[in-house]
């Protein structure tokens, strides 16, 4: 009787954890929201009062190259997600399972949990018209004794930021193909259109790719939205003149004048219609691009060998090229940090030492020990609440709904630029202190969807037979959990664990607005420094920074080989 | 002001402490003892980071006071910290308890009585300050009555490299004809930046009919006063770098441009900042420094105390210390910061004034006399009209 009681006890303790996570999810946004409308409208203003009011709205209106600044937040987004999410489809369509394939893999997670800063801070250094690709072939190729006056690295019109974005984010829809690939059985659906002798592209296109897109479409808003209204790569890659619309916002928000608040409300709220904008707009894409699949399996083709190869070739260099300059840029961080002189064009530096490092090294690892803290600190909360939902749904037999599952992505859909300042504004309102606590609840915010991302598929594909055979054995719900499932997933689940600190380690606006300028991570030093341009400093920054970010994937690597040592089963989780 | 700041203070009146009051500098020692100042201060150049963590370093050491560098990209950031708190009714206990700080965003916490003080003149190192020669009791123009405590020296200097520019262009006309005959060579901070806004002025005093205007309040006759401005920069700005369709974001990234070889000419507020640059190999051993025929602008740097600070007794230590000969010389040091001190000469004793006079300023260092005396700054509603109006015409011209 007593036992079955506390049986009860934990079933209804567990069952409030669903409850615990969306309250944590959507508690700041909400707020957030409340925040950043309110104030839109007049209605609440950080200094006190307020009255229905669209002053606001004109007072944004009337700022010089607004409409083109929220134009470029338009054009950088929609067209770096298409390219991220073409270079993907056509990596994936013509070379899954080759051996190319398997070794661009291997650079997936690496590449991945760069740090957006980091990785256009490094990109900006490979193609400034100084830059180490200039002086790599300088003077011997280009004939360039001086760098050329090219406006490459924050262009009116936004390419620099474009191709910045979709370095980052072709990884990024390369892992959820990956992660969505065995849900759909697209080995037979191509051994069916190979049969029917369509070419390897065609067929894939049109046989594998409505379902995989079906399981891409959040991943590939999510990408839209933030590409659309990021900060962190816009400062560093963006135009300046006029910036995107969120570097207004944030320019708006961090003045001392006040009342400025009232119009980066109002210009965050465009951001929000704009991004909603673009994904009706896409969603309308689909249409299109689903009728024109059709067209093209009426007519027959099986495909031209011509096309079939430059598409192949297209999606590798595509791929290629987004790895490599990611990688490469952080190489020359790494040069910049041990670099003594290094002019234009030399090549490499002239000398070396190890004074940079002196110089910024100790302060670097204060931050980065700071950074980890939090960031384990929040993927800590996050993993628990993950834990607890994947573990209620398993008891209840029924997984995440559709509901469940947009809610899970709002975080990851509603660009960021539209919700923080509304935090903002509602913490100084209501005089709350800001700083480290604000900030830890933010950032799991945007920590749990992608661990949840991260865990479900391991935690769901765990065979319920071993369940089924400990109860038979005697153990209840909570031994099997805890001494079968979680050690058994210990390598799924540190990997997770891995993903959730890499996504907090990166965030920028969350610690910049909630943190109010007093918590200082690694992402906010590199952004900060790199208005100065010592390129030193940024160089040692910012391979912290990249670390920070990857030293949790090896340990998720290394350790579940040291723990089950004895038990090769169990590594692989 | 001085009653909104009065009703502050009542509204302390009842609280279990009181203001520390800096003429009784023993109990504000002892009060500060143990406190964590955070300094919110610049953090684009790595030399002021260091120079801020080594005064962190010595006042932990001497005082127990520990400070916390809030490492900001924008001074506005910290003032709009104050403002919001203020409005938040966060009167005590408050996020910044310093700023590194002058003209506009001074004048705005001063205006709106956000600022402890006055305090400066009473600190025990003010007796060594020179406070005739150098521009330490007014900025932009405007009494700092005590609010604000000088810290360093600053003057318009120009760096180039001497290698690839041999006769540096020394007047408004020289940099304009120079600027088309070498398209792309030249460029400065984007506005608002505030050395590019000091670049802006810099020039309106070259080309001002009559700079004596510039001392008071910018009024209906700005448009005309500023007319030769504005056709200076509509000759100059297609030959700039980039067309003039990008600019460089802060003073530092100029200087790496420099080395980068991609301009030749860059504008500084520092007159030792080439210097210091060169030994950190950031500039070619061959950058040097100019000022223009008709002089520069100089103003000083300072820290203020927001009314609601948390450690006031700890940012007055700082404070204090940042005038202390041991700072300021090595704040005048070419290779550690290379600003200008702000003490007088004669004041100090026999041996910090031969510390100051062994000094080497450093290759790409001017000498005092060669500096000349700065030419006051113009009241600060020049420049915050001035740089709207660059933004508008400029700032959004893609």
């Amino acid at each position: 009787m007593s036992s079955e009681r506390a049986v009860d006890a934990q079933s209804s303790r567990l069952s409030l954890v669903p409850a615990l996570t969306i309250a944590v999810l959507i508690g700041p946004i909400a707020a957030g929201l409340t925040g950043t409308v309110l104030p839109a409208f007049g209605l609440l203003k950080v200094g006190g009062g307020g009255a229905l009011s669209l002053a606001p709205w004109s007072q944004m209106a009337d700022e010089p190259g607004i409409a083109r600044a929220a134009w470029l937040s338009v054009k950088t987004g929609m067209i770096s997600a298409i390219g991220a999410l073409v270079g993907c489809l056509l990596l994936i369509a013509g070379w899954h399972g080759t051996r190319a394939f398997a070794a661009l893999e291997r650079l997936l997670s690496p590449l991945l949990s760069v740090p957006h800063a980091a990785a256009a801070l490094g990109l900006a250094f490979l193609v400034a018209p100084s830059g180490w690709a200039a002086r790599l072939t300088s003077p011997w190729l280009t004939g360039w004794e001086r760098p050329p006056d090219l406006l490459i690295v924050g262009d009116p019109g936004g390419w620099a930021l474009i191709a910045g974005l979709m370095a980052k984010e072709l990884p990024f829809l390369m892992l959820m193909s990956l992660a969505a690939l065995p849900q759909i059985n697209s080995r037979e659906r191509m051994q069916v259109a190979l049969s029917l002798g369509y070419g390897r592209m065609r067929g894939w296109v049109l046989t594998v790719l409505p379902a995989l897109y079906a399981q891409l479409r959040l991943p590939i808003y999510a990408v839209l939205a933030y590409a659309m209204s990021n900060v962190d790569v816009a400062t560093v890659l963006g135009p300046t003149a006029p910036p995107t619309l969120s570097l207004i916002v944030l320019r708006w928000m961090t003045d001392p004048d006040l009342a400025l608040r009232a119009p980066a409300a109002a210009a965050a709220l465009l951001q929000l219609a704009l991004v909603l904008g673009a994904i009706g707009l896409w969603r309308g894409g689909e249409v299109v691009a689903a009728r024109a699949a059709q067209w093209a399996v009426e007519t027959g083709q099986r495909g031209h060998a011509m096309t079939e190869a430059l598409a192949r070739g297209l999606g590798l260099s595509i791929a290629a090229l987004a790895g490599v300059s990611i990688l490469a840029g952080l190489a020359s961080q790494l040069i910049w940090s041990l670099a003594g002189r290094w002019r234009f064009p030399e090549a490499l530096p002239s000398s070396f030492g190890l004074r940079s490092w002196d110089r910024h090294g100790p302060p670097a690892l204060d931050v980065t020990l700071a950074t980890l803290g939090l960031a384990a600190l929040a993927a800590l909360i996050a993993l628990f609440c993950v834990l607890g939902c994947l573990e209620a749904e398993h008891r209840r037999g029924r997984n995440l709904g559709r509901l469940g599952l947009l809610l899970l992505y709002l975080p990851l859909l509603l660009p960021q630029i539209t919700f923080l300042p509304g935090l903002q504004i509602l913490l100084l309102r209501v005089g709350a202190a800001q700083g480290f606590w604000p900030v830890l609840m933010t950032h799991i915010v945007f920590v749990l969807p992608y661990m949840f991302l991260a865990l479900a598929g391991p935690f769901r594909a765990w065979d319920r037979r071993y369940a089924t055979v400990a109860a038979g054995l005697g153990s209840g719900r909570e031994a099997v959990l805890w001494k079968l499932r979680l050690p058994m997933l210990l390598a799924p689940i540190l990997t997770a664990f891995a993903v959730g600190m890499a996504v907090s380690v990166g965030q920028y606006l969350p610690t910049l607005l909630a943190g109010g300028g007093r918590l200082v991570t690694l992402t906010t030093e590199a952004l900060a420094l790199s208005s100065g341009g010592d390129r030193r400093a940024i160089g040692v920054w910012t391979l912290a920074l990249t670390l920070a970010a990857w030293v949790p994937f090896a340990l998720a690597l290394v350790l579940p080989r040291v723990i089950y040592r004895h038990r090769s089963g169990m590594r692989g989780g | 002001m001085k009653h909104l700041l009065s009703a502050a203070c009542l509204a302390f009146a009842g609280a279990a402490w009181a203001e520390p009051d800096p003429t009784d500098w023993d109990a504000v020692l002892k009060e500060a003892q143990g406190e964590t100042v955070f300094w919110h201060a610049w953090g684009g150049a790595t030399t002021t980071n260091d120079f801020i963590a080594w005064v962190g370093e010595r006042v932990m050491n001497d005082y127990g006071v520990t400070l916390e560098h809030v490492k900001l990209t924008d001074t506005a950031d910290a003032v709009s910290r104050v403002v919001a708190e203020n409005a938040a009714g966060t009167d005590e206990g408050g996020a910044v308890d310093m700023i590194w700080i002058n003209g506009e965003n001074f004048i705005a916490l001063k205006d709106a009585g956000l600022l402890f003080g006055p305090f400066a003149e009473q600190l025990p190192n003010w007796e060594l300050v020179d406070a005739d020669g150098k521009p330490v009791t007014v900025d932009f123009t405007v009494p700092t009555d005590g609010f604000e405590s000088p810290w360093a020296a600053a003057q318009v200097v120009f760096i180039y490299d001497s290698e690839t520019l041999e006769n540096p262009p020394k007047s408004a006309e020289a940099i304009a004809d120079w600027a088309a005959a070498n398209p792309g060579r030249f460029t400065f901070p984007q506005p608002p930046d505030f050395l590019g806004t000091t670049f802006l002025k810099q020039m309106l005093f070259e080309l001002v009919e009559d700079p004596a205007r510039l001392q008071e309040d910018a009024g209906d006759d700005y448009a005309t006063v500023t007319a030769p401005l504005w056709a200076w920069l509509e000759e100059t700005t297609p030959n700039m770098w980039r067309g003039g369709r990008a600019y460089p974001q802060s003073g530092p990234r100029q200087l790496q441009l420099i080395n980068d070889g991609e301009i030749d000419l860059a504008v500084s507020l520092s007159p030792g900042e080439a210097t210091a640059a060169i030994a950190n190999q950031q500039l070619p051993e061959s950058a040097r420094t100019f000022v223009l025929d008709a002089g520069t602008i100089g103003n000083a740097s300072f820290v203020a105390i927001p009314y609601n600070a948390n450690a006031k007794a700890g940012a007055m230590v700082v404070a204090n210390f940042l005038l202390s000969p041991e700072a300021q010389l090595r704040a005048q040091t070419p290779d550690i910061l290379g600003y200008g001190t702000v003490l007088d000469m004669d004041k100090l004793d026999g041996a910090d004034r031969a510390a100051f006079d062994a000094l080497e300023l450093g290759v790409a260092t001017l000498s005092p006399a060669e500096l000349g005396t700065a030419l006051p700054e113009p009241h600060a509603s020049w420049m915050t009209r001035i740089e709207k109006d660059w933004r508008e015409r400029y700032g959004v011209a893609n």
